[in-house]
């Protein structure tokens, strides 16, 4: 890990966000940042409302303060297509592949924002349409190489195991080429070695093609092990931001894990 | 053994993605294509094609229409008969009403208005799913049918409210025996069932299916709900619509809106689940069993009576259909709901190895 390409400006910042459901305060006046090419780790005990951040960073849930700047345009709130155009992609916590279709056609599928030809040229499959297609393949081909996920890419992806859907989501994410990859628990339910090979291919993705990522993940030994920077937060609040080190000496981190003799 | 892809290397992308990839497929593809343009209106008489192979390639083209929308898009519709019928009655008033148009463009022109109409009632799938939203589509189906009949203009003003299908010219040719009109009919069929193909497998089809499984992470990956529910609305009423227009001038010979009742929605529908869904290979499949099926057990129900030596009654043997209809549905619905389809696909799964077990 090279320090050099780890020293990116503030790419994605969220300033004073909240986020209620009806009475339930999912997130209190959060604010963090994101620096280009860092892995950004997002922590806390369950329900402390790591999703619904990760929510609302892509425009499925809206926050109703603080703002959300991603380089230099900034958002009170913004919808999931406006994210996936400005180039988050993610995953999420239960898979949401598209079951019924191919692993190569999830891909694809992943690459949708790129396509340039409107349906009548593909219905005639007339030269641009087949073109595209065929370039949009090779890109996705390389993504199947990078994961290793050669031998299933004909595989409708509902009879694949679940370890291996999770490698396709992530596949599907980078399929869009994104700028910022959000990971919402990349390895939760796998068994050891599969968890290995995650970690690989995320300090891969992040390595090779230099995309920031912040994800959510309850194994701590992970989050320790590979991320540059971690956010923790207790009931919607946050309570703690640095690096792994610093966050794991933090008394406030230590009683919101283990509790607090009363 | 007879059916194995090894030995067949592909070496570039464009191979890989192509309709049939496997040679035997290929093979027997156009195998089945020189034997439908050509052998068939060579040896079929006129009862086989005017009234069994046109009706099946016209309800192939409607389950097809159908499919695009309930199999690949997700969004389930009881309207396929009322699109039709805009089709039909669209078709006919091109024809009457600018008849320099032609006859192509005006079947066009007719699929245009039912793709029109099909976004029109495709609107409540935007807030709607499932059960619900088929419930909104039959209000297609009761108001098409009520528009058709109580505003006189899109019948001519004629008295009955049946009229007759102008005859099909085509640059000053006219398609009058059966066999011409199932020559035609096979030619749309066959160029609107390949524009599908090629559809399917490329983005607007991927967009299709992605709404269908799953449409959270679909609207999260980039893909626009309303642009995507509502094309496949159109594109959809579109191939229900030249359906509809094919059916009256290829099949019936007359326009009328008591051809497309709710009871063919439901045939239509039928097709699909017996078909595959999700499958164009399983709109023909579907198709073709519901228009051959009554014909088989009028047969066999002559066999029947004549081995038992019973006499069985016509109302019977139609009864007996609804029946055996019914319960085959329920039958797929449990065992296969992909269909004849999925079925198919096993089959070559299983030939790729018979007659070896491994």
């Amino acid at each position: 890990m090279s320090a050099a390409r780890r020293a990116g400006d503030v790419i994605l910042s969220v300033q004073d966000v909240s986020l209620a459901f009806g009475g339930v305060r999912a997130l209190q006046e959060v604010s963090f940042d994101v620096c280009e090419h860092e892995i950004r780790a997002i922590i806390g005990p369950n329900g402390a409302g790591k999703s619904s951040m990760l929510n609302v960073l892509n425009g499925v849930y809206h926050p109703q303060q603080g703002k959300i700047r991603l380089r230099n345009k900034e958002f009170a709130d913004m919808d999931s297509h406006q994210a996936a155009d400005l180039g988050i992609a993610r995953t999420f916590q239960n898979i949401a592949l598209f079951k019924g279709m191919s692993v190569l056609d999830n891909l694809m599928t992943g690459r949708n924002l790129k396509m340039r030809c409107n349906f009548l040229q593909q219905a005639l499959w007339l030269g641009p349409a087949k073109r595209e297609e065929l370039e949009h393949r090779r890109a996705v081909e390389e993504i199947i190489d990078f994961l290793e996920i050669q031998h299933i890419r004909k595989t409708p992806v509902g009879r694949l195991p679940y370890g291996l859907q999770k490698r396709v989501e992530l596949g599907r994410a980078l399929a869009a080429e994104p700028a910022v990859l959000l990971l919402d628990e990349p390895m939760a339910g796998m068994n050891l070695e599969e968890k290995r090979d995650m970690c690989r291919f995320i300090l891969d993705v992040n390595d090779h093609y230099g995309t920031t990522i912040v994800l959510i993940e309850h194994d701590m030994g992970v989050v320790m092990d590979i991320s540059d920077r971690v956010v923790v937060l207790d009931y919607g609040r946050k309570i703690a931001d640095g690096s792994p080190d610093e966050v794991r000496g933090n008394q406030s981190v230590v009683d919101a894990y283990l509790g607090v003799a009363h | 053994m007879l059916y194995r892809e090894a030995g067949q290397f592909k070496s570039s992308y464009a191979e890989d993605q192509g309709i049939f990839p496997l040679r035997q497929d290929r093979i027997a593809f156009w195998v089945l294509m020189a034997v439908a343009f050509v052998v068939v209106p060579l040896i079929g008489d006129q009862y086989w094609l005017s009234a069994i192979l046109t009706p099946f390639l016209i309800f192939a083209l409607a389950a097809l229409g159908l499919n695009i929308l309930t199999g690949y898009a997700g969004q389930l519709s009881l309207g396929t008969a009322a699109f039709m019928a805009v089709g039909a009655f669209m078709a006919y008033n091109f024809v009457l009403r600018m008849p320099w148009l032609g006859i192509i463009p005006s079947f066009i022109l007719a699929g245009l208005c039912a793709a029109a109409v099909g976004i029109v009632f495709g609107l409540p799938s935007l807030r709607i799913k499932g059960f619900y939203l088929a419930v909104a589509t039959l209000a297609a189906q009761f108001f098409v049918l009520w528009a058709l009949q109580r505003f006189g203009w899109f019948t001519n003003y004629s008295s009955s409210g049946v009229i007759t299908a102008q005859e099909i010219v085509i640059l000053g040719y006219a398609f009058k025996t059966p066999a011409q009109k199932y020559l035609l009919t096979l030619a749309i069929v066959a160029l609107m069932a390949l524009a599908a193909k090629n559809l399917m497998r490329s983005e607007t089809g991927r967009a299709f299916m992605a709404v269908r499984d799953m449409d959270v992470a679909a609207s999260v990956i980039g893909i626009p709900m309303m642009k995507t529910k509502l094309l496949a609305f159109a594109i959809s009423s579109f191939y229900c619509g030249v359906a509809g227009a094919l059916h009256a001038y290829a099949y019936l010979g007359t326009v009328e809106p008591e051809a497309y009742s709710l009871d063919l929605s439901f045939r239509i529908l039928f097709m699909i689940i017996i078909g595959g869904v999700g499958s164009i290979m399983g709109s023909f499949l579907g198709a073709g069993f519901i228009t051959l099926f009554p014909i088989f057990l009028n047969l066999a129900s002559g066999w029947v009576s004549h081995a038992l030596g019973v006499e069985i009654s016509h109302a019977t043997v139609s009864n007996l259909e609804l029946i055996i209809f019914g319960g085959l549905i329920i039958f797929f619905l449990i065992v296969e709901p992909h269909g004849f389809a999925r079925l198919w696909q096993i089959a070559k799964e299983k030939l790729r190895l018979w007659p070896f077990p491994h």
